[in-house]
């Protein structure tokens, strides 16, 4: 141990390999976003369709990739080293190891978006890569693994921090879900082309079971662990309950993994999986709300933040639609609810306001606390431009959803209206027809939600760059100055302006 | 306070906390998928269900590759509305060789689970090359490459042998006549002997000219040969004594039809 890591003094942070995953996170999440808007619009005018390459069958994987793994995924790296390095008060173990999940993961990213264009995939949603960009990932995933504990093995801390329970357990579970969900064997190791190792029902639990867990791990403990830290640390405040943090954790990763049956109501699978799906799926109601009640009562006593702090405002909102999202899945698993919600809209309105308003805004907010710190200023360039990111966001995600839901529950009933006779009322071409202007809004709600990404990546620019807008104020009400960066290189050195 | 003492031991042993949580998370995944592996308890014991022929595997591997189950839907839910509109609902055994399953879980387009026999191939080709010429109101996007590419069968034996490694009942014989059964298959009646296509696969197999290109054999012919035979190998008739009557479909205010 060197003098420089005594208890007094910082330790000797790796910055570096945070910000290069804030870099990516902020590229990749705009080109999802961007492909997200461009499928968008296809559904409403077909004529964007290009064939072979950019039809809707080939580009939506491209799209659900590029949020979930490519936005959220770098999200989770960046976030997760800087929040194990600073809650266990020492270095991330292995700089050389963890350069290489940067590189080892943009290449994953790569590799399986050149195939899904190429129509290389495995036809399993969210799992879409073939067999050799899964092995490629394993590497990678094991080598992150390895860089965590190592970095909390050697912490100064005695005690881990919830925030890293999280984080490990995403780790770890999404470790277990991507082995177990990929089980195939390649035609030839000279093709790209694999067949499962599963077929029919069990194939379908076994790709549901990874689905499901994919968002209960990936998209929901990883970003739990965002929420435990960076919550208290803007707030100022600690967290609401250390034993509701418990009670939270272990609840919510042994329920989660019941759930996936409830993809699979009315199906060919056994109506006690699906039982079981369901009954699990609501219990998973109780833990959510655990979470999402720590998290937004770490403001108790500070409320006012709320109103002052857009920083603070979109971690919020993000815990809040969270807990929206997580009584509306619930519901949803409810198999006289499935029913009707099941193959619809319906479905893709509740994941994006999970996906948008909690994974998207948790990130967000996480992002604009850290931005500042690891390029050494006080605070973003203009927090008046989170504000008005907060808001275009905000719009955007209440047209989405709510398109969602009226096309959604429009088609499912049409899909089982009757008329007097008895018979069908409506042919399923209707039902597209009748669907046409909610595509639109939907579309307009996800433009919007980019342009709000946009106007982040304006403001980080700005920040990095070390200016600071017109009329920004710091705690006290006086003007905000820039903080000259020391070093001659933009990547300002450590952490000169971090508290 | 006992539990936060105990909890306490976790938080101060990173390994153990890592162990208890792979045990955690494990539970919920063996209780729910190991059972699915008793397959006598799964998959009724239909008569008719058979593995693809290579032309049909071919067409399966590229709705694949063009993602078609990011917008159809191959599962057929025990609903009023559902049996009305597509058939009847869809059975385990239905699926058993499909690696991995095409169930989907969005209706941008309508089910295919049996779509086979619905439509002409000339139907097939016209929508593929542009649905809006068949459907006006259609979003689906055009196809028409299919129609100039040529299916790839070279290949179609490792395909054979890949899956008859994780269970697939492919015999010696046709994975050695993958090749020709396909060019068969994609070639039509009356121009070539197809009793070995037959012996082997069934004597209800399709075998035509599905596109309408007699000079070649297209991407299309796979697909359409694909589309033509799914949902089309249960004989519901001839089933007895197993419950998959219709009785079986719930209405959607609860009760059973």
């Amino acid at each position: 141990m060197s003098p420089a890591d005594s208890l007094n003094s910082k330790p000797d942070y790796n910055y570096d390999i945070i910000r290069l995953f804030v870099i990516a996170t902020c590229f990749w999440g705009v080109v999802g976003m961007l492909v997200g808007v461009y499928i968008a619009l296809q559904m409403a005018f077909p004529i964007l369709n290009i064939e072979p390459y950019l039809t809707f069958g080939r580009l939506r994987p491209l799209h659900t990739s590029g949020v979930i793994f490519a936005f959220g995924g770098n999200a989770l790296f960046a976030t997760s080293y800087y929040v194990v390095q600073r809650t266990c008060r020492t270095r991330l173990w292995g700089d050389g190891y963890a350069m290489f999940t940067f590189w080892g993961y943009q290449a994953f990213i790569v590799m399986a978006a050149l195939g899904y264009v190429l129509g290389v995939t495995q036809a399993k949603e969210y799992a879409e890569p073939e067999w050799y960009a899964d092995l490629w990932l394993t590497i990678v995933w094991v080598v992150y693994l390895l860089v965590y504990m190592m970095t909390v093995i050697n912490r100064k801390e005695p005690h881990l921090y919830v925030a890293n329970w999280f984080y490990i357990a995403f780790i770890v579970t999404v470790a277990v879900l991507h082995l177990g969900n990929n089980i195939q064997i390649p035609v030839d190791l000279r093709f790209d082309k694999s067949y499962s190792a599963f077929s029919g029902v069990q194939s379908a639990m076994i790709q549901w079971w990874y689905a499901h867990n994919a968002v209960g791990f990936f998209l929901t403990a990883g970003f739990l662990g965002m929420m435990y830290y960076f919550i208290p640390k803007r707030a100022e405040r600690p967290v609401y309950s250390y034993r509701l943090s418990i009670i939270h954790f272990w609840s919510l990763i042994f329920i989660y993994m019941w759930a996936g049956p409830h993809h699979l109501h009315y199906t060919a699978l056994p109506d006690w999986a699906q039982t079981l799906g369901m009954t699990f799926s609501i219990m998973l109601w109780m833990p959510s709300w655990g979470g999402m009640i720590n998290g937004m009562m770490t403001l108790s006593g500070a409320w006012d933040k709320l109103r002052k702090d857009p920083v603070i405002r979109f971690m919020i909102i993000g815990v809040a639609f969270y807990g929206m999202s997580t009584f509306e899945g619930p519901l949803m698993s409810i198999r006289a609810v499935n029913s009707l919600s099941h193959y619809t809209d319906w479905t893709i309105g509740h994941v994006h306001s999970g996906a948008l308003g909690w994974v998207g805004f948790i990130t967000f907010g996480s992002l604009y606390y850290l931005v500042p710190r690891l390029w050494g200023q006080k605070e973003v360039y203009s927090l008046k431009l989170v504000n008005l990111h907060l808001w275009v966001a905000t719009l955007g995600i209440v047209l989405y959803i709510t398109a969602m839901w009226v096309s959604g529950i429009m088609q499912g009933l049409m899909w089982r209206s009757y008329d007097e006779m008895g018979f069908l009322n409506y042919s399923f071409v209707e039902t597209v027809v009748a669907m046409h202007p909610f595509y639109i809004i939907r579309a307009m709600g996800g433009a919007l939600y980019l342009a709000g990404a946009l106007i982040m990546c304006y403001n980080f620019y700005k920040t990095i760059r070390g200016e600071v807008a017109e009329g920004e104020v710091d705690k006290d009400g006086n003007p905000r100055e820039a903080v000259k960066i020391k070093s001659e290189s933009k990547w300002a050195s450590d952490n000169q302006a971090a508290e | 306070m006992g539990f936060l003492h105990k909890h306490a031991a976790l938080e101060k042993n990173s390994i153990l906390l890592l162990i208890l949580i792979i045990v955690t998370v494990l539970i919920g995944g063996i209780v729910e998928i190991i059972p699915l592996f008793r397959k006598e308890t799964v998959i009724e014991p239909v008569e008719g269900v058979r593995p693809y022929t290579p032309l049909e595997l071919a067409g399966y591997n590229i709705y694949i590759r063009e993602g078609c189950y990011n917008c159809h839907s191959q599962q057929i839910r025990a609903l009023r509305d559902e049996v009305a509109r597509y058939g009847h609902y869809s059975l385990a055994a239905e699926s058993m060789y499909d690696h991995p399953f095409q169930w989907g879980s969005k209706r941008t387009g309508p089910d295919l689970a049996r779509v086979g026999g619905k439509y002409s191939d000339e139907w097939h080709v016209e929508h593929m090359v542009n649905p809006r010429a068949v459907v006006p109101e259609s979003i689906m996007p055009t196809y028409s490459f299919l129609l100039r590419h040529g299916a790839k069968l070279h290949d179609l034996k490792d395909h054979l042998k890949a899956l008859r490694a994780v269970g697939v009942p492919y015999t010696d014989e046709m994975i050695d006549m993958a090749e020709k059964d396909a060019a068969v298959q994609a070639t039509g009646e009356p121009r070539v002997d197809i009793s070995g296509l037959q012996e082997r696969y069934g004597d209800r197999v399709n075998a035509r000219d599905f596109d309408g290109q007699p000079h070649m054999i297209s991407e299309m012919d796979a697909l359409v040969a694909y589309l033509q035979v799914l949902g089309t190998m249960v004989d519901f008739e001839s089933v007895e004594g197993i419950d998959v009557s219709l009785e079986k479909s719930t209405n959607v205010d609860g009760g059973t039809q």
